[in-house]
């Protein structure tokens, strides 16, 4: 603490979309309390502090950072390494932080894919030189230098020692409130923060456990997306042939989506112990296709099994929408 | 966690391992390069499971305080068990001794010795990760409630019953049809000895009927089963038979009296008839006869009665309805037998189309002295004695159109078909097979007293019975069109009569009852034994037992011995009064559980059922076997298997992929 005693609050966004800060501004008026008892001293989306200032600051100088966006590139990656050195507690902030969320389905492709499809082969590119980003290109005066943009995206904790982690995408703000006032507790009143690693701000139970829907046995028969159907009311989606993550997420959230119509999309991150969401999902779902008799014919069981999973678009993408970076698969093998 | 202090112990299996293993660096290495993983001692040894090799094990868990063993040997279907209970005997819980397979799994299946020494130590450097996050486990234990519950009155289910209740437990025996006897009582004759099946199989019915420890429940069905090894709860219906067996004496004039007959589509295989009141043979047991509602005409117009006025002991009670029977047993026998194939499906062979194409059951209805023809062998016109015969082996059997596999009785039937008729007729008799299969004790000597007695013998599978006829001889005949595979032509052989010696197949409903027990059935439909060869009366259900040809086809002596095992396993289940079920099982956390409902449909025992007050899922220990469908199946990761848990699935592959010893290769 320092001159005014209070303690030290920073929010850095890396590879991310800014929802995360939205979603900490949407505590509503108890942005006015942060404010109270902490001391912003680096928040790119809402105060003017430079990376220089935070550079300057002591180790461990900041008593809370929420940390939020994936290691997307060199960038990322120092700013992580640099807020880690500087912050008591480093918390990572949302699914990007977590478990990499959307920029990490990127990792079923390649960099070179990726700038292929950005900078050359869009239809609303136009790139007569086809210049493709270089970390450090020269020019008359000298060399310039941009991050280097990676491979593969990380989660926070792949490239620096994480204290907490808040899921979602976006952590629901009642649930960052609740997590604020455990810290601030903790900070002014002496309380006891939860053991290192903690998935915070969460619960413990998958979303199904939230949701309201009545649920009975399963039996699959053919899967929609969200256009191809309005959901009937009052049913498991999941048992409409809806795909929802719901079993497969950990709750917290009040199950917003299922409640109206919109199956979970498994923005929590998997439960507690499960190393790869995705599979755990893909694993239970398969589990309740409603094909095949006992006596069935292997290839004709297959037939009518895959003829299910075909109605199942895009398995990896939905499956994988959140954890990828932080699954057990974490990236895909391209072959050269 | 205090490291666990763990012995590997490398078996040579003489040089089934050791050929191809080099043990004795399999067993240096684990020794070094597990040392940081708690590994202590190492040792090989010729023989593991000889009772030095366990001493070895026994020895160290006193000496060198081991908290952990694992063994490289066999497959632990072969001696899990046995190294589980040397780690007992030294005083170490039995489950937190792990068998690795280095033999199944290495040395018979490769044969580069360097390379199968490098997979060896992957092995047993999962085995070691997967031990140290073992936990002890205490076996369950459930009591054994002493009464049996068989299912079918055919000639399994009468010979289970039997030795159940002789030995002074007591039996429920449930059978659909009004009567017991099944199949057999059908017949007249059995191969090879040709003794009357009604003089063998009528004495024993009788027993069944007035054993003071058989409950028979005839013209009944099981319609839920509940409960687990020990301890089922089964529910029976009593459909309503409409006579009241404490007054019926079985005196039979209600069967004379009743002006309605019908044709007998199950006992007389349609070809004779029964009344609307009937049994379904004059020796039935029990005696009782029931009605026949659907074809009665008091049911169907309100008038008649016709029973109930000539019935002196006033035993006729329209009013009767089903009763349901809530049963507790402990163990439970399946002899549900066999449906025939249905002939009709064979089309080319005509049955159902040509009046002299007769069924295998058809004709032993013929044959039988108490059937439809008194036992006079003629053709369907009920006069006529066929002056030729053909007989047809494996019609829907060994045929990839209907069934693929052999149905065992066909050809020793046919062959038994033969001689009767050759007896009874002196008719030419064709006997038109692929291969003759005369396997067991007297089987082929009948063969060769059939083909002495004259009757003929073609090999090949016949391509239709037709009556077009090509030449005056075929006139009025049946004619069968055949490749004699012996001489390489074609054939065209005309008789009078033909008959068709119809597959086995499994009950329509079998699958239905299968899962009703908690039990599976085969590709083919045929209920599955626990092991094909050394278990083949058991079912991967506790508790559940299988006999006759409900586990496949068979002939009367093997299913009168399956009858007797699965009676035995029964009885040495009863006398060991509680029974230790393997800690092998899943188990749900409730804390965890969302109750999202994704497993409750998986569980091949039914053992998952789910709370409504809590909306958790919850797994009745006793009915669970430890499959592990449901904790894979599991998107909360709420279920865990004990000895199955993710994570100790989880550290057996990082072991398995060496990520112990070295560091992790990071792209």
């Amino acid at each position: 603490m320092n001159e005014n005693g209070k303690p030290k609050f920073g929010m850095y966004w890396a590879s991310s979309c800014g929802g995360c800060e939205i979603s900490v501004l949407n505590i509503g008026e108890h942005i006015l309390t942060v404010d109270e008892v902490f001391d912003v001293v680096f928040w790119p989306v809402a105060t003017d502090f430079k990376y220089e200032d935070v550079r300057g600051y002591p180790d461990g100088y900041i008593d809370l950072c929420l940390f939020n966006g994936a290691i997307r590139n060199s960038e990322n990656e120092e700013m992580a390494h640099l807020l880690r050195q500087k912050s008591k507690v480093l918390v990572a902030f949302g699914s990007c932080a977590y478990e990499g969320c959307i920029p990490a389905l990127a990792n079923f492709t390649s960099r070179e894919a990726i700038f292929q499809t950005v900078y050359l082969d869009s239809p609303s590119v136009d790139n007569p030189g086809r210049v493709i980003p270089q970390p450090v290109t020269a020019v008359p005066e000298g060399q310039l230098h941009i991050p280097e943009f990676y491979n593969t995206v990380k989660s926070l904790d792949q490239v620096v020692d994480v204290d907490y982690t808040i899921p979602g995408c976006p952590p629901e703000p009642h649930q960052i409130w609740a997590v604020l006032q455990v810290v601030v507790a903790a900070l002014t009143q002496g309380a006891e923060l939860p053991p290192k690693g903690s998935i915070i701000g969460a619960k413990e139970t998958a979303v199904c456990d939230e949701c309201l829907h009545p649920k009975s046995e399963k039996k699959i028969f053919r899967f929609y997306r969200p256009y191809e159907k309005v959901p009937e009311p009052g049913v498991c989606l999941l048992e409409q042939g809806i795909v929802c993550m719901g079993p497969a997420t950990r709750g917290g959230c009040g199950a917003l989506c299922p409640q109206v119509g919109m199956g979970c999309r498994g923005c929590y991150g998997p439960l507690g112990g499960v190393a790869d969401q995705g599979a755990r999902m893909l694993s239970a779902v398969a589990s309740v296709i409603g094909v095949g008799e006992p006596e069935m014919d292997e290839r004709m069981l297959e037939r009518e099994f895959e003829t299910v999973m075909d109605t199942l678009v895009d398995p990896a993408g939905t499956f994988y929408r959140f954890s990828m970076a932080h699954s057990l698969l974490k990236r895909a093998k391209i072959k050269d | 966690m205090p490291q666990e202090r763990i012995g590997v112990y490398v078996c040579h299996c003489g040089s089934n391992i050791a050929g191809t293993v080099d043990v004795e660096e399999l067993t240096a290495w684990a020794g070094e390069a597990l040392r940081h993983r708690g590994v202590v001692v190492a040792r090989d040894y010729k023989f593991m499971c000889s009772s030095l090799g366990q001493d070895l094990i026994a020895k160290d868990i006193k000496e060198d305080a081991l908290t952990r063993v694992v063994v490289a040997a066999c497959s632990p279907h072969l001696h899990e068990a046995t190294f589980r209970k040397a780690c007992a005997d030294a005083g170490m819980n039995p489950y937190l001794c792990e068998l690795v397979s280095i033999r199944e799994q290495v040395s018979w299946v490769h044969t580069d010795k360097a390379a199968a020494t490098a997979k060896a130590k992957a092995v047993i450097s999962g085995g070691v990760e997967r031990v140290i996050h073992h936990a002890p486990l205490e076996p369950m234990s459930v009591p054994i409630n002493p009464a049996t519950l068989v299912v079918g009155g055919g000639i399994a289910g009468i010979q289970a019953a039997m030795e159940i209740a002789d030995s002074g437990f007591h039996v429920y025996l449930v059978e659909r049809e009004p009567s017991i006897g099944g199949h057999m009582a059908q017949f007249d004759k059995t191969f090879p000895t040709l003794d009357c099946a009604a003089c063998i199989l009528t004495p024993k019915m009788v027993s069944i009927g007035s054993h003071p420890h058989i409950t028979l429940l005839t013209y009944s069905e099981v319609e839920q089963v509940d409960g687990y090894v020990g301890n089922f709860n089964v529910t029976v219906r009593k459909k309503a038979s409409y006579v009241n067996s404490d007054l019926c004496t079985g005196c039979s004039v209600c069967e004379e009296k009743c002006p309605k007959s019908v044709i007998d589509p199950v006992f007389e295989a349609g070809l004779g008839y029964r009344k609307a009141i009937y049994r379904s043979f004059p020796q039935a047991v029990p005696k009782f006869p029931v009605i026949d509602a659907d074809n009665c005409i008091y049911f169907d117009t309100g008038k008649c009665k016709a029973c109930e006025i000539h019935c002196e002991a006033g035993a006729i009670d329209f009013e009767q309805e089903d009763q349901i029977l809530e049963l507790n047993v402990g163990n439970i026998i399946l002899a549900t037998g066999y449906d025939l194939f249905d002939a009709r499906r064979e089309t080319q062979y005509g049955y159902g189309r040509l009046a002299n194409v007769f069924t295998s059951l058809e004709f032993e209805r013929l044959t039988n002295a108490a059937g439809p023809t008194n036992g006079n062998i003629v053709l369907r016109d009920g006069e006529t004695t066929p002056k030729s015969v053909g007989i047809i082996h494996c019609v829907g059997s060994r045929d990839r159109k209907f069934n693929n596999y052999c149905s065992v009785i066909c050809c020793m039937q046919s062959l038994k078909f033969a001689h009767l008729v050759k007896e009874r007729t002196g008719a030419e008799v064709f006997n038109f097979y692929i291969d003759m299969r005369t396997a067991y004790k007297e089987y082929d000597e009948f063969y060769q007293r059939v083909l002495s007695e004259g009757v003929h013998f073609i090999r090949g599978r016949v391509a239709e019975v037709t009556d077009v006829s090509n030449t005056p001889e075929e006139e009025d005949k049946l004619v069968i069109q055949i490749e004699d595979t012996r001489i390489g032509r074609q054939r065209r052989i005309p008789v009078d009569m033909v008959i068709l010696s119809a597959a086995l197949e499994p009950r329509h409903d079998s699958d239905e009852v299968a899962h009703q027990f908690g039990i599976s059935c085969s590709v083919n439909g045929w209920f599955i034994e626990k092991h094909p060869k050394l278990d083949p009366v058991a079912t991967m259900t506790e508790g559940i037992y299988i006999a006759g040809c409900a586990q496949g086809p068979k002939d009367i002596p093997s299913t009168v011995t399956q009858g007797a095992a699965a009676a035995a396993r029964v009885l040495g289940r009863i006398q060991q009064k509680e029974m230790a079920l393997e800690p092998i099982r899943a188990e749900v956390t409730e804390a965890l559980c969302s109750g999202c409902r994704i497993c409750n449909n998986l569980c091949p025992y039914t053992a998952i059922v789910f709370d409504e007050a809590k909306e958790v899922s919850v797994i009745n220990a006793a009915l669970c076997q430890g499959c592990g469908t449901c904790v894979a199946a599991c998107p909360s990761n709420a279920i865990s298997g004990t000895q199955f848990s993710n994570e100790q699935v989880m550290a057996q592959l990082h072991g398995l992929l060496m990520l112990n010893i070295m560091e992790p290769v990071v792209s």
